[in-house]
């Protein structure tokens, strides 16, 4: 694990997700989705999970974040257990926040109280320190104009970009990202990855982040993992030692279009095994 | 698109024009298309074809009718012939006593509705026992209930009530229920991954997420509410506006009986309205994201 | 893992449940049974309390139990005058319903394609919704000669005004790139119409219908109860209800209120299934 020994400090947030199973069971047919899934993602790491749409990476976000219960294997958080066979669902809980797909920035509060909403229902701050702390971070990701508005109101990238902000604020161990700018275009989406990048450097966090954008992968993460199209394995592992901080000049170079021609081959097979199968993606 | 902000030349946005300013924007937008004149012409054509056919060619079937004139003589004259007009206590007293009972119904409906719809949304296992009785009287139209609500409620209030309300409360709990089966598991999975427990996610998801659905359910309730009432004060009342219209029908007078379905039109027109500013109100994040699309 | 393996081969395996197992295993549909029976349980009880007990509970003591509401019931069965009370019902909402239809479809329609025809006709029409269909009915028995006619006309009034507001609504929501899509194609203004518009607004028509089928039984019922009551022996459910309650026999009412009941319950089943079959795309979701 030659990046889990990179990261300096005892920093926390290592998961170890081992012979992980997943089986569905919607109306008497059941659906194999992960299948004995192995890893092992260091602390303050950003790992990137690649794979074909439906291939089974949001189960895995899902298990980790205690959605969904998993069927076999187990998963640990700093090698306490989060969830095994005999405690299938992992609760839910502040120390790993999800980012959705598809934006789940309460539309009916204030990026402002958006942000400040996980602090004050945990009870650690009181709502006046929350606002506080929301506005001060809200402003250094370069939002605090937009402060007031409601979601509804500010552009897509605004509100992933507060989104983060709102995950941040509670000083996760663990950042899961589940496709969160699928629905950018590319000149938005380089934008809101220098954005990620810059926060990620403050913090060092780690990262779990999954997309089926080969090119972002590279550029974000640590490593790459590309899994199986359905049921869900690690494929191959690309490791990019690209030093931080990176900028979008890295795109052009090299070195980059190297690793992505690497993984491309491994990625692209896949992609036509789930477009042949033709199933329907799984919740 | 009136309210999209405009970039000004310098690159500053400017902001979008507001209240007085806007309302003259607007108005002068709108003169200039064809819809207020088709409007006037619109209602002018069947105001003069009403007039015409009852009052002018006193035409087969519509003789019998009061006309526009008849109609609107009466309900602006100090000294009616027919009995009622707007300077008659009676007629506020009919609104008056329809409007009560509204309130009354509207309140008692909302009031149990609105958490009853939200427990059942929110709980499958609630749902599962509450849902199917609510769908065994569902089907039942809401005007069989007059005779058993005559013979459970005694007098004349209680069973109008009772019947506006049944009426009312289908509509809110069922739409308050759609309204929270509607709102995305994601904004669950956010709260619960945010560390809230259960109280917090039913405060601070369950009741906003479902309250665009609990308007629209509002707004169909009152309608509702009006409809059974009509029908209730009608069949047995001493005041309202539904007695006034067959009351005047019993006592062959029809101008009243006309005034009476006019102002009930009003009347249910402008209770829909305060239910809709007050849902506006609540929801601000909707209104001004609906707003930005230019709707 | 060989435990999995023998569980799973594969993507998809079907794990066979017999259908008396799936019933049993069905707690939506239990815990309904369950409800429905407590639910009557608690009517019996609370309506026979001061038979048993002495004293009248408010409300729930001043109606009829259900067993009696079941005699009743079994004792009406086989009289015809009982079955020709629903033909009556059933015949004034179909024809004041498929009147309705038929006005309304084509006029929404006709509102949402031209803009001229909308500006000029929908604010009368938006003036004259919100009166309540009822409030019309005496002045449609002082318009039309017959009783029977005065009826259709109310509950014709009342199916319309929601099927031409959903037909208006529904037409108008249609993606404008679907029309786009059809004119690049060389579509014409009649195609466009018949195979973009038309089933565009099916869904809306159809929520439009149910909606209308509702009204048109409240206002049957009504008219029914108001006009019918006496004059001419109007017939139908609603003058059995209304009869019942002149006669003061208390388990006949709540006879008449369970078949009307079941009689809109069928209708408006009709008509979802109509919309299934109307809209094969839309049993997917």
């Amino acid at each position: 694990m030659s990046t889990a020994e990179m990261s300096t400090t005892a920093r926390t947030g290592a998961i170890s997700i081992r012979n992980v199973t997943k089986i569905y069971d919607p109306e008497g047919v059941n659906v194999l989705a992960v299948d004995d899934c192995s890893l092992e993602i260091g602390a303050g790491e950003v790992c990137m999970i690649v794979g074909p749409s439906g291939c089974g990476k949001t189960t895995l976000l899902n298990a980790i974040a205690g959605f969904h219960s998993l069927t076999f294997g187990e998963i640990r958080l700093d090698g306490e257990v989060l969830c095994d066979e005999r405690r299938p669902l992992a609760s839910q809980g502040a120390d790993r926040v999800v980012v959705f797909q598809n934006g789940a920035l309460f539309p009916w509060k204030t990026l402002g109280d958006n942000v400040a909403y996980g602090p004050m229902v945990q009870g650690t701050l009181s709502k006046a320190e929350a606002r506080e702390k929301a506005r001060h971070m809200l402003a250094e990701a370069g939002l605090g104009d937009v402060a007031e508005k409601y979601p509804g109101e500010v552009s897509s990238g605004m509100a992933r970009r507060a989104e983060i902000v709102r995950a941040l604020i509670n000083d996760p161990k663990v950042l899961l990202l589940d496709e969160p700018y699928r629905a950018m275009d590319a000149l938005t989406k380089s934008i809101m990855h220098e954005a990620l990048l810059e926060m990620y450097d403050r913090t060092k966090v780690t990262i779990f982040f999954i997309t089926h954008d080969l090119e972002e992968a590279i550029f974000l993460g640590d490593r790459a993992v590309v899994m199986t199209t359905r049921p869900c394995r690690v494929k191959t592992i690309v490791n990019v030692d690209i030093p931080r901080p990176r900028d979008y000049h890295l795109l052009s170079s090299e070195e980059f279009r190297v690793l992505v021609e690497e993984a491309k081959d491994a990625v692209h097979e896949e992609a036509l095994k789930a477009f042949e199968a033709g199933e329907r993606e799984l919740a | 698109m009136t309210g999209s902000p405009v970039e000004s030349v310098s690159g500053r946005r400017s902001e979008p024009p507001r209240g007085m300013a806007l309302f003259a924007y607007r108005a002068g937008r709108m003169v200039r298309t064809t819809g207020p004149y088709l409007t006037v012409l619109g209602i002018g054509a069947w105001l003069l074809l009403w007039w015409l056919f009852s009052e002018v060619w006193y035409l087969p079937r519509f003789e019998k009718m009061p006309g526009p004139v008849a109609v609107l003589s009466d309900l602006f004259a100090r000294d009616p012939f027919q009995g009622i007009s707007i300077f008659t206590d009676e007629y506020y007293e009919h609104i008056w006593v329809s409007c009560r009972r509204i309130l009354f119904a509207f309140c008692i409906a909302t009031g149990v509705g609105v958490p009853l719809g939200l427990c059942m949304g929110w709980s499958v296992q609630f749902r599962h026992y509450t849902f199917p009785i609510l769908e065994t009287l569902r089907p039942i139209p809401i005007l069989a209930w007059v005779p058993l609500s005559i013979l459970m409620f005694r007098g004349f209030e209680a069973p109008v009530i009772f019947l506006a309300t049944l009426a009312s409360l289908f509509v809110t709990t069922l739409n308050t229920m759609l309204g929270v089966q509607s709102i995305d598991e994601s904004y669950f999975r956010a709260a619960g991954c945010l560390g809230s427990n259960r109280w917090q996610i039913f405060r601070h998801v369950v009741v906003p997420g479902a309250l665009p659905f609990i308007f629209t359910g509002l707004q169909i309730s009152i309608g509702v509410a009006w409809f059974s009432l009509v029908a209730a004060e009608m069949v047995s009342g001493d005041w309202g506006l539904g007695y006034l219209i067959v009351d005047a029908y019993m006592n062959n007078v029809t101008v009243p009986m006309v005034i009476g379905m006019i102002t009930l039109g009003f009347v249910g027109w402008g209770t829909s309205v305060l239910v809709r500013i007050a849902g506006n109100r609540m929801m601000q994040w909707r209104t001004r994201a609906l707003a930005l699309e230019g709707r | 893992m060989t435990a999995v393996s023998d569980m799973v081969q594969g993507a998809g395996v079907v794990r066979k449940r017999t259908r008396l197992q799936r019933l049993k295993d069905n707690r939506k549909l239990w815990r309904g049974i369950a409800a429905v029976v407590i639910a009557l349980v608690f009517w019996e009880v609370g309506s026979r309390w001061d038979q048993w007990f002495g004293f009248t509970l408010p409300f729930i003591g001043l109606i009829p139990p259900p067993t009696d509401v079941a005699v009743a019931w079994m004792s009406v069965l086989p009289q015809p005058g009982y079955w020709e009370s629903w033909y009556l019902s059933f015949k004034r909402v179909l024809a004041g319903f498929l009147v309705a239809q038929l006005v309304g479809i084509p006029l929404g329609l006709a509102l949402a394609v031209n803009r001229y025809f909308r500006e000029f006709f929908f604010p009368v029409f938006e003036i004259l919704r919100p009166i309540p269909p009822l409030a019309w009915v005496p002045a449609s028995l002082i318009f039309w000669p017959t009783n029977e006619m005065s009826i259709a006309f109310v509950t014709f009034l009342g199916a319309f005004f929601t099927i031409v507001i959903n037909v208006l609504g529904g037409a108008r929501t249609i993606d404008i790139s679907l029309l786009r899509a059809a004119q690049s194609m060389g579509a014409t203004q009649w195609d466009m119409f018949w195979k973009i518009v038309l089933p565009g607004t099916l869904p809306s028509i159809f929520t439009g219908a149910a909606v209308g089928m509702g009204i048109t039984w409240e206002v049957v019922l009504a008219a029914e109860m108001i006009s019918g009551g006496g004059t001419q022996g109007g017939g139908g459910l609603g003058f059995f209800i209304w009869n019942s309650y002149m006669g003061g026999s208390l388990p006949h009412i709540v006879v008449g209120m369970i078949s009307i009941g079941i009689a809109g319950y069928v209708s408006s089943s009709a008509i979802r299934w109509l919309g299934d079959w109307a809209m094969p795309w839309r049993r997917l979701f």
